[in-house]
């Protein structure tokens, strides 16, 4: 079933602040096997011109997504999430993430539509410091693949 | 912002030196850890046969952290990257032996966006066993 156009531009209130921290930051370069000294020493991050050590590009996308589970688990909006998968992914920074941030990250839906039956739905993540500067926006494009014919 | 690669010096066509990033089950084990996804298509073979994959695949974010680190290794800064962006457009499967799989990925400037801000965009392309695994691969950098 075609999800409903009148949720376009809804918008779901902040999340609590996520807290940024060095060591987090150490285990996801870790994970993806990234010696970058920016992300893990922050001297080598202040060399850099940054205030500490700054987070991969990508690490953000564990804030957002979160966030973005108010979206997909709206019974209203009423998503089968066990028929998604993740078709795009974008971001665009103002400044890096680093450790000491508390970031707040607020969903908006910004394109619902159908495609050959299935559902497309992208949600737009804004995400801002304790100061409530920008840090970056992020975009992410959902597919519910159409239910196989009963 | 401290990129060590000088816009002046970059030109259209540029290639940025190519990477191979080797995925293994436990690369996956590690990266669902730090990530938090915990979805069980990246661990699980049983689970994700029954949801018609072939095997266990890549978390689509692991593989598109791997691929900008063309771009971060290149840059020097990695807050040279402004804008990132992919699409998933096939699965990197893993399956459970010791070699796991290979994420293959290169990457050229494609534009000189704006001589004022000294940004370029890079293309990137990620492949694995022959695939694309992602598409429109696309990142803006902000050089010296």
């Amino acid at each position: 079933m075609a999800l409903d156009q009148s949720f376009v531009g809804r918008t779901y209130p902040a999340t609590e602040p996520y807290e940024v921290g060095r060591e987090k930051i150490r285990e996801f370069a870790e994970a993806i096997g990234d010696t970058n000294p920016a992300y893990t020493d922050p001297e080598a991050a202040r060399a850099l011109g940054h205030p500490d050590v700054i987070a991969p590009p990508t690490f953000v996308f564990a804030i957002t997504y979160r966030a973005a589970g108010q979206v997909v688990t709206d019974p209203q909006l009423g998503l089968d999430f066990s028929r998604v998968v993740h078709g795009d992914q974008q971001f665009a920074y103002t400044r890096p993430v680093r450790a000491g941030d508390r970031l707040s990250a607020t969903s908006t839906i910004e394109v619902i539509k159908s495609l050959a039956g299935n559902d497309v739905l992208t949600i737009r993540g804004e995400v801002h410091d304790q100061h409530g500067e920008h840090v970056v926006t992020t975009h992410m494009k959902l597919v519910a693949r159409a239910a196989e014919e009963a | 912002m401290a990129a060590q690669v000088s816009y002046d010096e970059v030109e259209t066509g540029t290639e940025l030196p190519a990477r191979s990033f080797p995925v293994t089950r436990e690369t996956l084990v590690r990266y669902a850890g730090a990530s938090g996804d915990f979805n069980p298509i990246h661990w699980n073979e049983r689970f994700a046969k029954q949801v018609g994959l072939p095997d266990v695949i890549a978390h689509g974010m692991f593989t598109m952290a791997e691929a900008i680190r063309v771009v971060t290794d290149w840059a020097g800064d990695p807050a040279a990257v402004v804008e990132y962006g992919v699409r998933f457009t096939k699965p990197v499967v893993v399956p459970d032996d010791d070699q796991g799989a290979v994420i293959e990925v290169s990457a050229k400037v494609a534009a000189k966006l704006d001589d004022q801000a000294r940004t370029v965009r890079v293309d990137l392309v990620a492949t694995c066993a022959g695939q694309k695994v992602l598409g429109m691969s696309r990142a803006v950098v902000r050089l010296a």
